[in-house]
């Protein structure tokens, strides 16, 4: 059993990668840990880079030093690398290199859903897509082998579906790289306009290894009634939908595993086999518009066809989890039911009179929520108050990351502005050059540790050279939190987890002359009353607050116990308005109410004792960490 | 040996409560049967406090999506009663047979009092209510006499064990515990797990 990440790290393990690098983010993180965990044994050199773009360079290195190399990012990490992966077809690679980039259709963990198999176009690259774990394996082993025939870097589209799907995966023997990395100076790798016409013929010069490799199959009758084009996990979904609809003897599949350049023959094949085609794949209409362009190219051939997806609404855009980009088996046996007009019923059948008890019952959404003594909900708390107090109708910007969900309500709302990495930062040191123009309001950027390193630090100097006005707060947890706690270049640890040298975050502030503040989040009043002390005084300021995440560090026996004294707390008498669990809402802040009192989940609480500091009768008593009853709070 | 296939099991929970090893563990146990299993997991942001969903799905014939269908889920394996409800609205089959930990585990806007949450009496009616078999275990407790409440997840793998929903040994199911865990952490989840499948067992 292996993960489609899991599947990803094996299959550059089996065809003898030696460089690896990586930025974290969802869904595609664990592919470097893998690599990581086995890269001393298989003298792999795996690093944590400090974006995306310095992530795909640094394996860029590997591949012009002669050694095969991966880069593995998301897709919001693909626009950041992408100035960089443009040049590359046009200076050209010698190593396999392959690109590793996972889409998040639905936008499980993502704020928007972008297709990225739109950008391997216009930057010249060959691109694959591949249906299960153990299809990745075996796409990624190929891909690097593939790299070096076109001297071309390969992307390789991962999805939430493949890369947080496990499957039966068989291994094939690994090929140990022990290539010596050598660079050859002469010619070197120039990025020249001239080479544009190079890199279109490395392309073209593809379709041939396409066409003999197995990733672009057609199963199904040999006169089908209807074909459908699917690609990446979508193709498993064709498969289960027509076994649902008995509808094998009807209905054709053609799998498009190599999306770029895009395999006219097979798609002409299935156009010249059938009249009707059906799209399924994740995100935009990528394969839908393709084959259409190739339909056109060929319209006197082929005649009339009919042409059934996503831009002509057959296949509806379904709003799942945050997004609208997911496919499912639902959506795919639906549309193709409609198409071949068999009558198809899903779902669970129940009474009308269980239906009526449970439309009775309340159904509370579960939305995210910080983590019971997350460091991140008592910062939010303070600025939210401080913004409050200030009067001046100041308003914070974020960005991505676990205080992202500074939006919603477990953030109280706190920050106004959502885009890219490090982007609350930018908008701020425009916002703060607005004063001369008459802004008012006081503007304050939140960002998190692992992206100040990762975008933060250009629009802070931006800043500081400018001149712009406003607070930044920068909430240092440690780690890079969000993807599961991987190393920055604050932790002074490597992907490996060996001792590296450590920039901390206090010290680059300290070297851009940008005055400094250190605070606890978990100190609430007081770190209201710094955010208060600093919106006043103006003037760029840097608030670093400063504990660990509370999952890495609130752990087993480093739990203070925490209580509600059932005589100090009045309930509702109080006129708090249940501060602990409405309004403060940490998940461990519960009531009990055949008591009408607040109480602590045991189970839940961290251990963090802010509460304890918000509650205004003092009922909420901390007791010191159970193993050890010495230790500092 | 599978009473349908594909088989499609959920494991529903929150975000924290150990949803993917409970899924790891069974998929070890499964594939080890020879079996063709497909294993999808929903969390990701949502695992900061939201819900979280393994989908597991077995076939002696093929490997399938990663995705269960609405309607097509012949067990759900619950660590949290509301989450139960709100999976089995959706996919619960006709035949479906449901083992649920009845720790509730109030999300944030019942906390904050937009909606209120069900009482525990008026879940279980309506889960027992669309499934075949319902069968309720004090899984955070029984975790926590195992020696930590975090525990729950194995507790609840061991109930499901205990069932013989899928008649396998017991052994079976506890290997990949074995090979996981050593230490104290072995036997903790050891006891966890011997603890759900003696409740599992006794219905």
């Amino acid at each position: 059993m292996m993960s489609g990440n899991e599947a990803a790290a094996r299959g550059a393990v089996e065809a003898g990668v030696q460089v690896v690098a990586s930025y974290p983010g969802s869904p595609s993180v664990q592919v470097l840990e893998c690599l990581a965990a086995v890269a001393r044994e298989r003298e792999i050199y795996a690093e944590w880079s400090i974006n995306e773009k310095v992530a795909l360079e640094v394996a860029a290195a590997g591949s012009l030093a002669g050694l095969r190399a991966l880069a593995v990012m998301k897709a919001d990490g693909l626009n950041v690398a992408l100035d960089f992966l443009t040049t590359l077809p046009l200076s050209g690679i010698r190593g396999g290199l392959v690109l590793i980039v996972s889409d998040d259709p639905g936008a499980h963990s993502s704020v928007k859903e972008e297709d990225t198999r739109y950008l391997a176009v216009p930057a010249h690259i060959p691109l694959l897509e591949p249906t299960t774990p153990a299809d990745t394996r075996d796409m990624i082993a190929w891909a690097f082998e593939l790299s070096e025939k076109c001297a071309l870097p390969v992307m390789v589209r991962l999805v939430t579906r493949i890369c947080h799907a496990r499957g039966n995966v068989t291994l094939q023997p690994i090929h140990a790289g022990s290539q010596t990395p050598r660079f050859d100076p002469d010619p070197g790798y120039i990025t020249a306009a001239r080479f544009h016409g190079r890199a279109h013929e490395r392309l073209d010069n593809l379709l041939p290894l396409y066409a003999a490799a197995p990733f672009n199959p057609y199963t199904g009758p040999a006169d089908p009634e209807l074909t459908i084009v699917a690609g990446g996990v979508s193709h498993c979904y064709a498969l289960e939908a027509v076994e649902r609809l008995a509808a094998g003897d009807r209905v054709g599949i053609l799998r498009v595993g190599t999306l770029w350049p895009f395999p006219e023959a097979p798609v002409l094949a299935v156009l010249r086999r059938s009249r009707r085609v059906l799209f399924l794949e994740e995100i935009e209409p990528f394969i839908e518009e393709q084959t259409k362009l190739v339909a056109a190219e060929h319209a006197a051939e082929l005649g009339p066809l009919e042409f059934l997806g996503r831009r002509t609404g057959q296949v509806p855009w379904v709003q799942k989890a945050r997004g609208m980009g997911e496919m499912d088996p639902d959506i795919a046996t639906r549309a193709l039911a409609a198409a071949l007009d068999i009558p198809f019923e899903q779902g669970a059948t129940r009474s009308a009179e269980a239906q009526a008890a449970l439309d009775d019952l309340p159904m509370p959404l579960r939305q995210p929520s910080f983590c019971a003594g997350c460091p991140h909900r008592a910062a939010y708390w303070a600025i939210k108050s401080a913004l409050a107090m200030d009067g001046r109708q100041g308003f914070a910007l974020g960005d991505i990351g676990c205080y992202a969900l500074g939006v919603m309500p477990t953030g109280y709302q706190a920050i106004r502005t959502v885009h890219s990495m490090g982007s609350g930062v930018g908008l701020a040191a425009g916002f703060g050059k607005l004063r001369a123009m008459g802004l008012d309001q006081p503007v304050v950027a939140v960002i998190g540790d692992s992206t100040f390193y990762h975008s933060g630090i250009p629009p802070l100097l931006n800043a500081k050279t400018t001149g712009a006005d406003y607070l930044c707060i920068v909430l240092d947890n440690g780690t890079t939190a969000m993807t599961g706690h991987q190393p920055h270049p604050g932790c002074g640890v490597d992907a490996l987890g060996d001792p590296t040298s450590a920039m901390p975050i206090a010290d680059l502030v300290r070297k851009l002359e940008i005055p400094l503040t250190v605070g606890d989040p978990y100190d609430v009043h007081g770190t209201v009353a710094a955010i208060l002390e600093l919106l006043q005084r103006g003037g760029l300021q840097v608030l670093l607050l400063q504990q660990p995440c509370a999952l890495q560090a609130l752990k087993g026996d480093k739990r203070r116990k925490v209580t509600v004294d059932p005589e100090r707390c009045r309930g509702d008498a109080c006129g708090c308005g249940r501060l602990c669990s409405r309004v403060f809402a940490c998940p461990a802040n519960t009531w009990d109410s055949a008591a009408g009192r607040a109480v602590i989940d045991e189970v839940v609480c961290a251990g963090c004792g802010v509460c304890a500091a918000l509650c205004p009768e003092g009922a909420i008593l901390v007791e010191p960490p159970q193993g050890d009853a010495h230790a500092a709070p | 040996m599978l009473p349908h296939d594909p088989l499609n099991i959920i494991i529903s929970g929150v975000g924290g409560q150990g949803n993917i090893l409970a899924s790891d563990l069974l998929s070890r146990t499964f594939c080890e049967q020879g079996w063709h299993i497909s294993v999808g997991e929903t969390y990701g942001a949502t695992q900061r406090g939201g819900s979280v969903v393994s989908h597991l799905r077995l076939s002696r014939r093929h490997a399938y999506g990663p995705l269960i269908p609405l309607g097509e889920a012949h067990i759900l394996i619950g660590f949290e009663p509301l989450e139960v409800l709100r999976i089995l609205r959706e996919y619960g089959h006709a035949d479906v047979r449901v083992v649920m930990n009845d720790r509730p585990l109030p999300p944030l806007e019942a906390l904050q009092g937009q909606s209120a949450y069900p009482s525990l009496d008026a879940l279980k009616a309506a889960i027992g209510g669309m499934s075949r078999q319902l069968v309720v275990v004090p899984g955070t407790r029984l975790a926590q006499e195992a020696g930590n409440a975090q525990a729950q997840n194995v507790v609840m793998v061991g109930a499901f064990a205990g069932l013989g929903w899928i008649p396998l040994e017991k052994g079976a199911y506890l290997q990949p515990i074995e090979g996981l865990f050593s230490g104290t952490k072995l036997a903790v989840n050891r006891k966890a797990f011997e603890l759900g499948y003696q409740a599992g067992q006794r219905q």
